[in-house]
This record gives C-alpha cells, structure tokens and sequence, in this order.
C-alpha cells in the first residue's frame, strides 16, 4: 500500500461514507446535528362520548391522513375494557374500539402526538369523478348567475376558489349569495358551487391547534384540486398558507365518528403544545434499530459517551505531534488525563495532577537511589500514586475544597508511569527536557480536553458514531504527511541565511 | 540567533523533516528484522567483527549473576577497559575503566572504585537498569578507545565520535561530535555537545554547531574547530560504507571513533540516526538522499560507492 491513488481513495472513502452514513442517519431518524435543538409537538386528545344502548357496541373513529408539515410520533388509546385497532382499510386510518356488552355513559380516549417538521409526506389521493351536482330552483339560476359574473374574472381552480370565497363573504351580501347562504352551509355551497362548475372540490375536517385549547371541535374547510394537488381553503379568508396551525383530519370518509350500538355520540379535541428535544424524540424513534448505541442500557451510554470521545483526543494527539512536533512524555497519555479532566473540570484537575506528579517525582528520586527493578519500581509507584491521591482527597475534604475529591478519576497506572517516564528523562535529559515534556503533555491535555468538552463534538461522536470514519481517514492522512513540522521551522532556523 | 525559517525556503535547501525521515527513508528503507542488529550493541560487534570490520575489542560478556561472581579472574592484569550494556541507550550505563591500583580501578573520572561497586554496576545492568524500558540486558567488556592525538585537543571529556550518514551504502553526510562541560561527557547534540560538519569528501570541517547556534571554538578547551581535518577519512569512509552490507539497513546511523593505534573502530550503529547533522552541515539531506536514489546503486563495489560519494556530495560553500 504504498501507492498515493488507492490511499487516497480508501481515506476519501473513509470520509464520504461517515459523512454519508451520519446524513442518512439525520434524514431518517432525524437526529439533530447540533445539541439542544428542540422539535414542536402537539398533544392532540380526542376525547370521545357516547351512550351504550346496550349489546355489542363498535367505535369508528378516523385518524389524520399524513400530511405536509406534521409528523407523527406517537399514538395511544386509553379505554379500559374495550378492544381497540388500528384500522387501514379505508383511504384515511381509523381508530376501532369494540365491546360485546356495554351499556351506559361511556368515554374513550385517543391520544396523538405529531411533531412540527419539515417531512413532505402528503400522501392525499386525487380526486375521484363524481356525480353532477343537482340544483332545486330558485337556486339553481342564483348559482348560474353567481358564475356568470365570477367566471370571466378567473383563470383556474385556484383563482376561481379565491373569488367565489370572496363573494360569498362580501358585506353586503350580493343577492343571490343571501339565498344561497339561507340554504346552504358555508363550505357546502362553497364545494357545490365548485363542482357545479366542474372543479373537483370536497368539504374536508380541520382542527385548529391552539395550546391550551380543551373540548374543541373539528371545522369544516375546503379543499379544490388544481390539477396536481390538494389546496386548502379557509371558508371564510380563502386559501391557507403553507406553515399553518391546521391539521387536516379527515378528507373523505363518511364522518369523523361512526358509532354503532350508542347513541348522544360526540369527539371533542384537548390540545397541548410541547417543545421535547429533538434528540430525544429521535431516539425514541430509532428505538427498534438494532445497531445503535441507544439500544445500550443507560449505564453502558454513559461509557460510550466517554468511549466515543477518545477517537477526537487521538486525533488531536496525532495532529499535533505530526503538524506541530510537541514532544509529549507516553504518545497517548495526554488522552487519558484529557479524559480524565473532564471528569474533575479544568483547573481543580490540572492543579492535582500537577500536585501529585511533583511529589511523586520527589519521592521517585528516592526510589531510584534504591536501585530496584523496573516492575518493582512501579508498583511502589502505583502504591506510593494511591497515597498520595487518597491523602489529597482527605486533606481537601477536611478544607471544604470538594473538588478535591474528584482526583480520584485520575488512571492511577498512567500517573505512576508518567511519574516513571519523567524522572528517567530528568536523570538522562535533565530538569529542561522534563518540563518540555511534561509541559508538552499538559498543553495536548488541555487541547483534547476543550475539544472534547465542546458540547456539539460531545453530540457528534455519541449519536453520530459513523462520524469516526471521518476522524479514522484524517488520522490515516496524517500519518502519511512528510512536510516539517512546525517547530522544525524553529530548529532548523539557521538555515535563514 | 536563530528565528523562525517559512517551510518554502526549508524546503528549497532541502532539509529533511522528521515526518519525511519516518515515512520515505527510514520506514521505506529499514526492514524492522534488522532493528535487533543495531539496537543490541553486543550484536553489532559480534555481526561486524565476523564481517571483517575493525570494532574496540570485545574481552568478555557477562551473561549471568555467576559470572559477575568471578568476573575477577576475567579482570586479572586488564588496567584499562569499558564496561557496557548491550542494550544502554543515550551513553547510560557505560563504566570506563583508565587505571587499576591495588584493588581499586579508576574511573575516567579520576574517581577511584573498589571491585565491588564494578560488581555492582554489573548486577545493574543485568537486571536492566541501564536498558530501554527495563529489559533484562547483558553486559560486556571491551578495550579502551584510546583518542588518537589529534582529536584528543577538541574533547573536554570522552571519545570525540564521527557519525556517518550511510544512504544503500553510500557516505551521504558526516559530522564529529565533540563532548562539552555542557553535555557531561555526552556526545549527544541536543545535550550540548558539539557538532562539527565534516566534507564527505575531505573530512575537514565545515562549521560547527553547539544548540543549533554556530561556535567556532570548543567553549572548554579553546581549540580551533574551523581547521579540522579528520585523518585517514577515506579509510573511515570505506569502513562506514560496508555496514550497509552487515546490516542491510538502507537508511543507517554509523558512529566511529579513531584509536590512536588501530584507526578507525565502528562504535555504533543507528536504524534511526536524528536530524541536526543537517545543521552542522549547513546543508539539507534530501538533495543526496534524492541523488542516491535516482541512481542503480544495487551492484556497486564499496570502492565505487565511496567514490561515488566523493565525487557527488562534496561540501559547495555558500
């Protein structure tokens, strides 16, 4: 492998597929790039009554259609002792209760949870034919009229809705308009009139979506066909722009409710508005994937969390002593005290572990006057770390200083060795190489530690993994960079001349 | 002195970074089976010595703690001697033994020892304590280097050494390392030794170097280092050149010391010889490096590589 074609390519590779796979990822289950984004959702409850007559007993109840601007995230019906389904039989889904013996006052509850999104899944069918609309007389000449005068001042369904919404609710009323309205609902003339003069148009259920709103009931809009969509119209104010409050409930079936064996029946709507987090709700949608992390029990997550953010140390480790040449003590110990700063915060973990590493330095003096063999010499160590850290701990608890406490997070091996690798460069390399080293060590530490706090890179490595593969094919480019590095610029400075 | 120099300019004097070093020369052209050859300097000697070329003598190895028990016998009439791990990295663990009187040695120092501390720094080094990562080592005995005269002045403290370059068997850059107060004895240049570019063609120095900061004179003993001439250079050439072949390590590191008596001696060698000789020098790698490689050095006689070097990569003065 040593071609620069084929490395290319399996980097380029590498990258397109983790930016390729996280997109999916955000499309489909719609996890949010960025932390904190928060998704609208409404808490729609149809609340519906009804008095059994006794014997068997059926409730047909139909379901909003999937449409522009909403997404459904949950459904659930509450009715205890009655049989229930989800029916897609017909055009529209519907909500089936069932009971064989049932007689009284009864309640049923439908709860709905759909979420503001930008999902085009308008699935509305179009318009099948139907019949010539009838006319009794005088209002048949009041209609032929009303045409006649809105007709020539329109182009297409849409334009000819508009106006003859807009003559209908003039004030005052035209003529003919004051005996279409005696006769006729407002919507149902609208769709007549319409048909009549062969536009495809139907009344369809509307509910408004207000926060707070309780017992509210559907309203009757328009909808008209303009040769390749359905277009909505507010019977009174005419057309309804696009990101509205209004959630098409039901289009063509029969009713909203069908009660069969009870009588006095009515839906009535209770609505809540809720911002959840996007995430969230996200993973609960991705709930049944297999390969995800939120599968993992929640204590696992939480390893993860951490797990997933060694890769950006490592990375930063790489960048840094490749473009840069900082010289740190152990290649990847600056990870795991990064790892382990974000446990203790910042500075109380920056003040400890330089604590701990000074004394353990003095101490380790000592030891190498003993002579001992390596593994013994690190053992003490690993002993000599847990004192020390132990002793911080008690010593800060008695002062009030808590955070004292969280030394504890510290890898106490990677100490004890950092311990041992320092003082063998300060016997051989003396006290300057000590500080370059340890300071090298403490200034990748901090580097990784800031990038690894970051909140959006946090989000990204957890519930993007396959954003990995990206990192994976920058870590593979650095390691096949040949130019200096930066402080080479510094060594080989005499070159100036 | 010396700032910050752009990448461009870097790049047109052709210095070779440390990233470039790793992965087109010593990755490239050092196969990892032949890192023990050079990494254990007991090996080095042994696989040297058997291929013809002049190493400090070997007097014995102490394998064992037995052997540290009756390394008297072995001591019996020797006054003067080196002590070393096989595996010690960066000059560490290494006793150099000048004078015996009545039961006690004498150290380079002056410093004088009884047999029972030399026992004990043998027992050291077994257990690993002079070693890369602790290892259990071995260590051995071999002659004292005596300096020849010449390089004698220039040294504080120590055997000045002259590291070669040797590029698929060709002397490609050479530099001497002088000892300091400042490097304790060492020859290591990032501890303050100094680093004298030497003509791969002549020998004679080019400038000197101490911190990456030119000296034109050693700071401890005053001697001149402008008009450095190393003796017998060719001779050394020829002796660098054929580790190419004992080794097989296209991209090698060769350190050499001069004995008074016998010339030149491999001390050395190094799969992953450092960068500065460059700044002795005051020249980059990457052009020679780059010539040796455009050139069908496979079949080439060691007289041809040396002359081959000779002839290319004499030092032009700018």
């Amino acid at each position: 492998m040593n071609q620069t074609g084929p490395f290319l390519f399996l980097v380029l590779l590498l990258v397109i597929l983790g930016i390729a796979a996280a997109e999916f990822r955000h499309q489909t289950y719609n996890i949010p790039w960025l932390p904190g984004a928060e998704t609208q959702i409404w808490q729609v409850e149809a609340r519906i009554e009804f008095t059994a007559t006794g014997g068997a007993s059926q409730v047909f109840l139909t379901l909003p259609p999937a449409q522009r601007g909403f997404a459904v995230v949950g459904e659930a019906a509450a009715s205890s002792g009655w049989g229930f389904a989800i029916e897609n039989t017909l055009e529209q889904r519907q909500a089936h209760w069932t009971q064989r013996q049932v007689s009284g006052r009864q309640v049923l509850f439908y709860k709905l949870d759909i979420a503001v999104s930008d999902a085009d899944t308008w699935m509305l069918a179009p318009p099948q034919a139907f019949a010539a609309i009838a006319w009794d007389e005088p209002y048949q000449t009041a209609v032929s009229h009303l045409l006649d005068t809105i007709l020539p001042i329109t182009a297409d369904a849409h334009t000819l809705t508009t106006q003859l919404i807009h003559a209908i609710n003039r004030t005052p009323p035209d003529q003919n308009v004051s005996l279409l309205t005696s006769r006729y609902g407002r919507t149902d003339l609208l769709r007549r009139v319409l048909q009549t003069a062969n536009v495809p148009a139907r009344s369809v259920q509307v509910l408004e979506l207000q926060d707070g709103r309780r017992r509210q009931g559907l309203s009757a809009y328009l909808q008209t066909w303009d040769g390749s969509d359905w277009r909505l119209y507010d019977p009174l104010l005419g057309e309804v722009g696009e990101h509205s409050n209004l959630l098409l409930w039901q289009t063509d079936t029969p009713g909203v409710l069908e009660v069969l064996g009870g009588a006095n029946s009515r839906v009535s709507f209770s609505i809540i508005s809720q911002t959840r987090s996007a995430l969230l709700l996200a993973q609960e949608q991705v709930g049944d994937l297999a390969l995800s992390l939120y599968n993992l029990p929640i204590a696992e997550q939480g390893m993860f969390k951490l797990i997933m953010l060694l890769p950006v140390g490592v990375l930063v480790v790489v960048l840094l002593s490749v473009l840069i040449g900082i010289r740190t003590s152990g290649t990847f110990m600056p990870v795991l005290i990064a790892l382990a700063f974000l446990q203790t915060e910042l500075l109380p973990g920056l003040a400890s572990f330089i604590i701990v590493v000074a004394i353990g330095l003095s101490i380790r003096s000592y030891l190498s006057a003993l002579n001992l063999l390596l593994v013994a010499r690190i053992g003490t160590l690993v002993v000599l770390v847990i004192a020390i850290i132990s002793l911080f701990s008690i010593i800060s608890y008695r002062l009030g200083l808590i955070q004292g406490l969280t030394i504890t997070f510290f890898p106490m091996i990677i100490l004890a060795w950092t311990i041992e690798r320092l003082s063998i460069t300060w016997e051989e390399e003396g006290p300057k190489e000590v500080f370059i080293q340890g300071g090298g060590s403490l200034f990748v530490a901090v580097l990784a530690f800031l990038l690894m706090d970051l909140n959006v890179v946090k989000h990204l490595v957890f519930n993007f993994p396959e954003l990995h593969l990206v990192v994976l094919g920058v870590i593979l480019l650095a390691g096949r960079y040949t130019g200096y590095r930066l402080l080479e610029l510094k060594r080989f400075g005499a070159f100036h001349a | 002195m010396s700032g910050w120099i752009a990448p461009g300019p870097l790049k047109k004097r052709g210095i070779l970074g440390m990233n470039r070093r790793n992965i087109a020369y010593i990755n490239r052209y050092n196969d990892r089976q032949f890192y023990p050859l050079v990494d254990n300097k007991l090996t080095t000697k042994l696989i040297a010595k058997e291929a013809g070329l002049a190493v400090p003598e070997l007097i014995s190895v102490v394998r064992t703690q037995h052997e540290v028990a009756t390394i008297e016998d072995t001591l019996q009439g020797l006054n003067k001697f080196v002590v070393k791990p096989a595996q010690g990295s960066g000059g560490k663990g290494i006793l150099v033994i000048t004078d015996q009187q009545q039961e006690h040695y004498q150290k380079a120092s002056g410093e004088l020892i009884s047999i029972a501390e030399v026992k004990r720094h043998l027992t050291n080094t077994l257990s690993g304590l002079h070693s890369l990562g602790g290892r259990t080592d071995v260590a051995f005995l071999e002659t004292l280097v005596r300096v020849d005269p010449f390089l004698e002045q220039y040294s504080h403290e120590g055997v000045p050494d002259i590291r070669l370059i040797i590029f698929q068997g060709v002397p490609v850059m050479g530099m001497l390392r002088v000892a300091t107060k400042a490097s304790d004895g060492k020859a290591n240049l990032h501890q303050g030794a100094i680093g004298v570019g030497l003509d791969i063609a002549t020998g004679k120095a080019i400038r000197a170097v101490q911190h990456n900061d030119f000296v034109t004179h050693h700071p401890d003993t005053g001697a001149d280092l402008a008009t450095i001439s190393i003796p017998g250079w060719h001779q050394l050439l020829h002796l660098a050149a054929k580790c190419y072949e004992v080794t097989e390590l296209g991209y090698l590191g060769c350190d050499i010391v001069i004995d008074r008596t016998r010339g030149p001696l491999i001390l050395e060698l190094n799969a992953r010889p450092g960068l500065s000789i460059q700044i002795a020098n005051n020249t980059g790698l990457l052009p020679r490096l780059q010539q040796v490689e455009s050139t069908r050095l496979k079949k080439m006689a060691i007289v041809d590589r040396v002359a081959y070097a000779v002839e290319h990569f004499h030092h032009v003065y700018h």
